[in-house]
């Protein structure tokens, strides 16, 4: 008598709904959402359940719980990854035939994979912008300790981040974690990572998505570039004479515009005391966006966070309350400026975008309309004139899966 | 082509008591396939990752050929990690799927076609090599991705629990044509499993490894024949070899009724620590059943038969005065005997029947080191 297993931290009765019996490739249409798109090594299905839409993946047994595990402890600590939802074993077939475990995971609302974007109308720099995203991920997980194994776009999704992007680890069966990385493990997800970059962005250009003019090569070095800065901006060493204490404070504030906080700082002196030696040991991501929740209760990205606390100092010099507490002010901001403006936006245009993407759209369209008029425009206008001209035209985002059921992937027809 | 070399490598890791692995000295010959296994957390892992550079060697040293590449980034080590990397890309051409990388690294267009072309003769993707991957059944699939590695012409492959991702089925084909492939290509192989039965299919040699030291290294006939302690014996077979302690008496080991004949040069490497007592390891297929009268006979109660077609396994356990003493295990666990039996005439559940160890075919260790006399 076989039983079905179901391993999750808050199982969801719904899920034994589902039609375990089939293998997941054989799915009726009614019961998808969507087909992934692109590239997987394993069968991906995207299926609504309970209001949300989760992505279930067959896999082997060990390797699914090793994922699932993993997954969470990368919740744990923080890194932008998706949420593991639960594993499930002991599927059997109605001839009694086993079939393969699933891992099931929550799909990441406002989600891009890369491929999805590429097949957009883009502006030209979106690879690098992807690429950026993808490195201050890469760094982030090797902070912590995860050496990922198998860096690509492909197990990468990406979510509008302001004007950037910011990147979430999809895929963690290739990882593992460790006290620290060795300079080897690091080097060599990095090496990884451009090959893979270059390798699917070849298969773009093969596609006729990217422009064959690109030069592919130079993007997956990009990768290396920003990785090495950035690692080295965040863990590098620097010795300055004692004269020069200032450098301390200096080197805080260039990790805070990177949008990283100082947990911890090295400062050693040498015997005579002429000169200090200081090393961050613990930086942690979110600079901002710590900020903006400390201020507002707001949940939103690094970048999106940077632009709504620009706006949040704009106003508090426009409405020149610079003595008033801080905490009073982005409370005023938040009702009359923040939550006035997204609600303002009709509902069946808002849920296209995330709140905080919306409202940074919007002040961009401002700034573009007010040169354009040469005056203020007002954000209320400005709003209107958004939703008009350009939200109304832009596909809904809220969860851009891949293909309708029934569909035949254009990708994969020769 | 190439040798590789452990000497004294070891990796510790800080705050853990012992090393991951320990002062691990093996050499590899020049296009051998060597299989490392052991249970999880026996350091076989950490020791390839050791020479695919993604570990720090602490002590000790690794050679690739005569090269010391201790502290060599993993990509100049002139390696590969075979399947690392196996999603396909829709758009190329399996061609150009199997020789990207060397696309990026430069060569020049031709060298890579003359390449990719040798690599699909071997790899039987001949025929396929401008069509696209969609065409491709999943075996072959399999087989582009070692295409990617194989162009490469690395000195050595590593493959770490490749197969561990597939389902069952695809498992054992995909094992088959890795050995096979290999020894066409006959490039120095390492390869990482925890399954024993991987390991004795695939292996020109095994090397078992146990919380982070080598326990024994040979060829899977070795291995299965002389196994140098009590957990190379456990581990290595299926279903896995019977253990027992006995009593040494006058060339006999013996429990209760049991009374089996010694080889006298193995009693005679007995020491006081091993207090007259011996482990005696007998595989299920090394037993035949015979009458009570037999010398050498023991009882076995059958508390479960299990019948495979071609074979048939008896589980039981060891009965009779002091049974319990022999602290039996094997592959059913605990207290349980595993008999190999005659398919067409297997024993019922509750009865009692009685087995000798074909001559020659016990495995004698001392009880106090667990090692081989």
């Amino acid at each position: 008598m076989h039983t079905l297993q179901i391993t999750a931290s808050a199982p969801d009765p719904a899920l034994l709904d589902l039609p375990w019996k089939i293998p997941l490739a054989e799915w009726p249409d009614e019961v998808l959402a969507a087909l992934p798109r692109g590239i997987s090594r394993h069968v991906v299905r995207f299926v609504r359940l309970s209001g949300r839409v989760i992505a279930i993946k067959e896999i082997g047994e060990t390797v699914a719980y090793r994922e699932f595990e993993l997954l969470r402890q990368l919740r744990k600590l923080e890194v932008p990854s998706v949420v593991p939802v639960g594993v499930i074993t002991g599927r059997v077939d109605e001839h009694g035939e086993r079939l393969e475990a699933v891992l099931v995971t929550e799909h990441l609302q406002f989600s891009l994979p890369y491929r999805a974007l590429f097949s957009q109308a883009l502006r030209p720099d979106t690879a690098l912008r992807l690429i950026d995203a993808l490195a201050v991920l890469l760094v982030r997980v090797h902070l912590t300790g995860f050496y990922w194994g198998d860096v690509s776009l492909s197990n990468t999704l990406f979510r509008r981040d302001a004007e950037t992007f910011s990147a979430y680890l999809v895929d963690a069966e290739t990882g593992d974690l460790h006290r620290t990385l060795t300079p080897g493990q690091r080097n060599y997800d990095v090496d990884l990572a451009r090959t893979n970059i270059i390798g699917e962005l070849m298969d773009l250009v093969a596609g006729e998505l990217l422009d064959e003019e690109v030069d592919v090569i130079a993007i997956g070095d990009r990768l290396v570039e920003r990785y090495a800065s950035l690692w080295d901006a965040l863990t590098g060493a620097e010795s300055f004479t004692h004269a020069e204490r200032w450098r301390v404070a200096a080197r805080i504030e260039a990790l805070n515009e990177l949008g990283f906080d100082v947990g911890e700082l090295e400062m050693t002196t040498d015997i005579d005391g002429t000169s200090v030696r200081i090393q961050p040991k613990v930086v942690d991501a979110g600079h901002h966006s710590r900020r903006l929740m400390r201020l507002t209760g707001l949940d939103v990205q690094e970048n999106q966070a940077r632009r709504l606390l620009n706006d949040l100092d704009a106003y508090r010099a426009a409405t020149e309350r610079q003595n008033d507490d801080e905490e009073w002010v982005a409370h005023d901001w938040l009702r009359l400026v923040f939550e006035h403006t997204v609600q303002s936006v009709p509902r069946d245009l808002r849920r296209k975008l995330e709140p905080a993407q919306l409202f940074h759209e919007i002040l961009d369209h401002r700034w573009f309309i007010s040169e354009r008029a040469g005056r203020d425009v007002p954000l209320p206008e400005a709003t209107a004139s958004y939703v008009e001209n350009v939200l109304r035209h832009r596909p809904d985002e809220k969860s851009l899966l891949g293909l309708a059921p029934g569909e035949t992937d254009p990708d994969f027809t020769e | 082509m190439a040798t590789v070399t452990y000497d004294h490598a070891s990796r510790f890791y800080p705050g853990t008591e012992r090393p991951a692995v320990d002062q691990l000295n093996l050499h590899i010959e020049d296009g051998e396939f060597l299989v490392l296994v052991g249970p999880s957390g026996c350091g076989k892992s950490t020791s390839l990752r050791m020479l695919a550079g993604l570990e720090d060697v602490n002590s000790g040293s690794i050679y690739i050929g005569d090269r010391d590449v201790t502290d060599v980034q993993p990509k100049d080590r002139d390696i590969a990690m075979v399947f690392q990397n196996y999603a396909l890309y829709p758009h190329m051409s399996v061609a150009d799927n199997m020789g990207f990388a060397l696309k990026i690294a430069g060569t020049p267009k031709q060298d890579i076609r003359k390449r990719v072309e040798e690599a699909a003769a071997i790899l039987d993707l001949t025929e396929y090599l401008d069509r696209k991957p969609k065409a491709l059944s999943g075996g072959q699939r399999q087989r582009v991705a070692m295409g990617r590695a194989i162009v490469r012409q690395p000195q050595v492959f590593l493959m770490d629990e490749p197969l561990s991702n597939l389902d069952a089925k695809l498992r054992v084909q995909t094992r088959t044509q890795i050995a096979s492939l290999q020894r066409r290509l006959g490039v120095t192989t390492v390869y990482v499993t925890h399954d024993q039965t991987e390991a004795l299919t695939m292996g020109d040699r095994i090397a078992v490894l146990k919380d982070g030291l080598l326990q024994q290294v040979g060829t899977p006939r070795e291995m299965y024949d002389t196994p140098q302690n009590v957990f190379v014996a456990g581990f290595i077979g299926s279903p896995a070899m019977n253990l027992a302690s006995f009593q040494v008496d006058d060339g006999y080991a013996h429990v209760g009724e049991a009374r089996i004949a010694l080889d006298r040069s193995s009693i005679a490497k007995l020491t006081d620590e091993d207090k007259g007592q011996i482990t005696l390891g007998f595989r299920p297929e090394a037993l035949e059943v015979v009458s009570q009268a037999d010398s050498g006979a023991f009882p076995v109660e059958v508390d479960l038969v299990e019948e495979l077609g071609s074979d048939a396994f008896v589980y039981g356990r060891l009965v009779g005065p002091k049974a319990v003493d022999a602290h039996v295990t094997s592959g059913a666990g605990n207290d349980q005997l595993i008999v190999r039996v005659d398919p067409r005439n297997v024993p019922a559940k509750g009865q009692r029947i009685y087995v000798k160890i074909r001559p020659g075919n016990e495995h004698i260790f001392s009880s106090a080191t667990g090692q081989r006399l």
